[in-house]
């Protein structure tokens, strides 16, 4: 092949690199591994990562849930995993017709008229959320509440940073857990930002808050880091959200150290146009076919470049099928079925803990599979003896909140068994 | 003759989800409950509870979710099948191993939030990452955080801002001024705009490289906060005066942000830092072959000069003098975060499978391959379709549909048209500055054989687009729907489905 372009050697591929600066030194990364070293290096590093083998009662934002086998397996088609964008639909149709499931799906659990083709994840699409809500209103002022995860919130404000955009962060009510200081909010507000159930676990009050929100014609901005949730819990749509943001890693996505997740984005018929993200929708061919395409794609960078809703260019595609495979697999009795035991399995937990002499639950808004429960001294020590008899007894909330130095935010899912949770129990006592 | 495709096949028609529902049917089976189960009012009362019953939500069989997802995916074309040759997307073989080592249950199932000393290897393989794209690309500040590459820009012309910020003070703000050839990627200028800073269009020139008059007379119009550019540049080019243009904008006070969108060009063979390169972002779905799954997930690593390094985001993984790795948000003059946790942590593993794999004369010898089948294709398809550049392409080729428009015949109708010969088309009208363009990259993943298809395919599309221009027009001929009306499908877009819409096979 080098012969019948001309050259002779690989070298001369390169003759449009100036001399001076191409790389005269074989790169300083290993030999090359064959498959069987390979995997033993991973197994080796992996062997490392001990809080696997161990029960744990971590949440805050990344959740321990049962996916069925089919979800990992079907997502290994070549035809799923290998291919891109669909930018040709003719022969992309099995990723857009997941993708319009997809849409739907998530309208329909979110009560919300439209969702897009999915953001990168829960704490990115609530950024976009920020940016969107300026736009519709054209107002400068996002209020959120301190109780929104704060990751969530330090990528917000990452993003936000160079625009004209003020962030109020809003307190919670330290005797119920819940969003209560709206003091900031005025016709200036741009939108209301609560997540629920919060990161402490909390049950927000989402309709109160839609109608403060709305009556000095502010947004009101949900966000949902437990997906579960919603086989339970009344829809952010029915309570009247405008925009409903969250992280979808729960339908069956391995937790995978934080990554990758899959962010979806809804809201009402009547913003599609300043929606970020890629979007599918029906169309026909000349004989009448139904299919699918992406659309609406003047909203987008390839498009209108700088004045584009968002920078996004993809979406979070094959975690996005997951989410979509898991959800339907689950279906209308599972996804119920699934979020009452964990309601369940977390009451029992919260209840068995809340007896023992020296805790308590210092918030007392109704929670669904997370809370925060108080101990006699610092949760980290308690958290430590824990750990030392083998179990991840939860997330210390002076991690991210000063001043809770006792407080332990615990998270019970299906996959706790009783005899887990009774060992919590036993190793707190 | 015509032999057409039997659709009535039940492989071919497989409805929505929806449609397919049937009222109580399941597909999955929880263990019992095994805690005494309270009322559910007094967990959650019920004005808290959902009360649709989870109206039009989905009752199916876990078969008829495994065939309703196998006879879709059937629909798609993908790398699994051949040549995928997208120009900028490095649509290269996507190693079953690397999917493999991902699903090690001690990555897989590891909580983000567990003790730093029960997570010590993710940091391990985070950091081994992190060391070989500094060595990759000769930048050692490295940030494996953002989760894709539009989020890679962003973050990169972040840490520009920050620096500028901090050593030109309250003057900063007369700084804001970001260079972007006319030729770049959309998301170049959106994510400029995301830190603050305005666009100003560089021209390239006939030979499809950067104006040098052009950039140096923007840049003596001040206020230039920096350039972005793609090298090789997304016309497959490379920018040969890419010393000179670091020092220009560098001497205008600015700092220079590479585009690794093509570093699939490069690797082993020439690195951004040794040109004068201040930042860049790397795509681990392009070059380190992660999978594009459809359209995501990503993952966008951002490597700077030690200059920069304070600037990136936090947390950063970090080694101590006892082996120990660990998290450090210690930098006050960090962007923050760009994504909770720590990035799109699969694909960093199967990335670093890559590197293992190739190894260091691997990854330069994958590096030639693409070169080498880019420059082929170019050659063998030279004089059938136009080239707009006479210079020599890195691992993409250029086209232009110019020959062929003589006949009516665009650059969509051949990228359909090559649907029906059984391949995926390339990129199409990107970038903007070529008139119909068509951008070729068939990666290190193909052999001649399947090159040499894909050029007699072209040339035949050539030859209908003489003879028989409908037959490229109306193209694709041999798939289950065929072109479809955007444009309807834009004005009263459906973007969910729901009880009242038409089911399959029926017109709008």
């Amino acid at each position: 092949m080098l012969k019948e372009i001309g050259l002779n050697t690989a070298e001369e591929l390169f003759r449009s690199i100036p001399e001076d600066i191409r790389l005269k030194r074989s790169l300083n990364v290993t030999e090359p591994l064959a498959e069987s070293e390979i995997i033993a290096a991973f197994e080796g590093m992996a062997s490392r990562n001990t809080a696997t083998v161990k029960p744990s009662f971590l949440g805050a934002g990344v959740y321990s849930h049962f996916s069925p086998t089919i979800v990992d397996h079907l997502i290994q088609r070549s035809e799923f995993f290998t291919s891109y964008t669909p930018y040709q639909p003719e022969i992309s149709q099995g990723t857009l017709q997941y993708i319009f499931e997809f849409q739907t799906l998530v309208a329909q659990l979110t009560g919300m008229e439209v969702a897009n083709a999915s953001m990168y994840d829960g704490s990115t699409a609530m950024a976009e959320a920020y940016l969107m809500a300026q736009r519709v209103t054209r107002r400068d002022k996002v209020i959120v509440a301190a109780s929104v995860h704060p990751e969530y919130r330090e990528v917000a404000r990452t993003y936000t940073q160079h625009g004209d955009l003020e962030i109020v962060t809003a307190n919670f009510d330290e005797a119920t857990g819940t969003l209560s200081d709206l003091s900031a909010l005025d016709e200036k507000t741009a939108a209301v930002v609560v997540q629920s159930p919060n990161f402490f676990g909390c049950i927000e009050d989402l309709s109160s808050l839609a109608k403060k929100a709305h009556a000095v014609g502010a947004l009101l901005v949900v966000v949902v880091t437990e997906a579960i949730s919603f086989g339970l819990l009344k829809s952010p749509g029915a309570c009247d959200a405008d925009i409903v943001v969250g992280e979808g890693q729960s339908w069956g996505i391995p937790a995978s150290f934080g990554g990758p997740h899959v962010g979806f984005f809804a809201t009402r018929d009547k913003f599609i146009r300043q929606m970020p993200g890629r979007l599918c929708g029906v169309a026909y061919d000349k004989n009448g076919n139904r299919g699918f395409t992406l659309t609406l794609s003047t909203r987008e960078q390839h498009i209108r470049r700088e004045k584009a809703t968002s920078n996004i260019c993809t979406n979070q595609g094959l975690i996005a099928l997951a989410a979509t495979i898991y959800m339907e697999a689950m279906g209308k009795k599972g996804l119920q079925e699934v979020a009452e035991q964990n309601a369940q399995k977390a009451a029992y937990a919260k209840k068995k803990i809340g007896e023992i002499e020296g805790f308590s639950a210092p918030f007392s808004a109704p929670t669904f599979n997370e809370f925060v429960v108080r101990g006699p001294k610092s949760a980290a020590e308690i958290l430590e003896t824990v750990r030392a008899k083998g179990v991840i007894g939860g997330l210390a909330l002076s991690h991210y909140y000063a001043g809770h130095d006792n407080d332990i935010l615990v998270c019970v899912t299906e996959t706790n068994s009783r005899e887990q949770i009774d060992e919590l129990v036993s190793l707190f006592r | 003759m015509s032999i057409k495709k039997v659709t009535s096949h039940p492989t071919q028609n497989e409805a929505l989800i929806f449609e397919r529902s049937q009222t109580g049917r399941v597909g999955y089976r929880l263990p019992k409950l095994d805690v005494e189960a309270m009322n559910i009012d007094d967990i959650v009362p019920a004005a808290l509870r959902r009360d649709d019953d989870l109206a039009d939500v989905p009752e199916v069989s876990e078969v008829d979710v495994v065939r309703h997802f196998t006879r879709i995916s059937t629909w798609n074309y993908s790398i699994d099948l051949g040549i995928y040759p997208l120009g900028s997307c490095t649509m290269k073989y996507n190693s079953r191993l690397n999917e493999k080592v991902a699903r090690i249950p001690g990555f897989a199932g590891l909580h983000p939030l567990a003790p730093q000393e029960e997570s010590q290897g993710a940091l391990e393989m985070i950091y081994r990452l992190q060391e070989a794209l500094a060595e990759i690309t000769g930048l050692p500040g490295v940030s494996l955080q953002p989760a894709a590459g539009a989020q890679g820009e962003m973050t990169g012309v972040m840490l520009i801002r920050a620096f500028l910020d901090e050593r030109d003070g309250e003057a900063s703000k007369d700084r804001r001024v970001m260079l972007i050839p006319d030729s770049a990627h959309g998301t170049n200028p959106a994510s400029a705009a995301m830190a603050g800073f305005t666009v100003k269009t560089i021209r390239s020139t006939a030979d499809g490289i950067t104006d040098m008059d052009h950039l140096r007379e923007l840049c003596s119009e001040g206020g230039i906060a920096g350039v972005m550019f793609t090298n090789p540049n997304t016309v497959g080019i490379f920018e040969r005066n890419i010393k000179e243009i670091c020092d220009t904008v560098h001497g205008a006070g600015g700092l220079v942000y590479m585009d690794g969108a093509n570093m699939n060009a490069l690797v082993g063979v020439a690195r951004p830092g040794d040109m004068g390169v201040d930042v860049i972002h790397l795509n681990l779905h392009k070059t380190f072959s992660t999978p594009h799954g459809g359209g995501g997930p990503g993952c966008g690593p951002c490597c700077c000069t030690a200059e920069l390094a304070k600037y990136l985001p936090v947390p950063r993984i970090e080694k101590k003098a006892s082996g120990e790795f660990f998290l450090n948000s210690d930098y006050p003059n960090s962007i923050g975060r760009v994504k909770a946790f720590y990035g799109n942590f699969g694909m960093m593993v199967r990335a670093l499978s890559y590197i293992y794999t190739h190894g260091n004369d691997g990854l330069k010898e994958a590096t030639e391959a693409a070169v080498l089948n880019a420059r082929y294709l170019g050659h063998k398809l030279e004089g059938t379709i136009a080239k707009p550049f006479p210079s020599d392409g890195m691992h993409e080729a250029i086209f232009s549909h110019k020959n062929q428009a003589k006949n009516g015949v665009v650059t969509l109708d051949i990228a359909k048209r090559l649907i029906d010969y059984g391949f995926h088309p390339m990129t199409i009208y990107f970038p903007l500055v070529v008139e119909g363009a068509m951008l070729i990259e068939p990666t290190e993943s193909v052999g001649r054989a399947d090159l040499d298809a894909f050029v007699e395919a072209m040339i035949d599309i050539d030859r209908e687009a003489k003879e028989d221009p409908d037959l490229v027009k109306n193209a694709p001929h041999s798939t289950r729907i065929g072109r479809l009306d955007e444009a309807a499908a834009a004005r009263k877009p459906v973007l969910r489905w729901g009880p009242d819409m038409e089911a399959a096979g029926t017109s709008a």
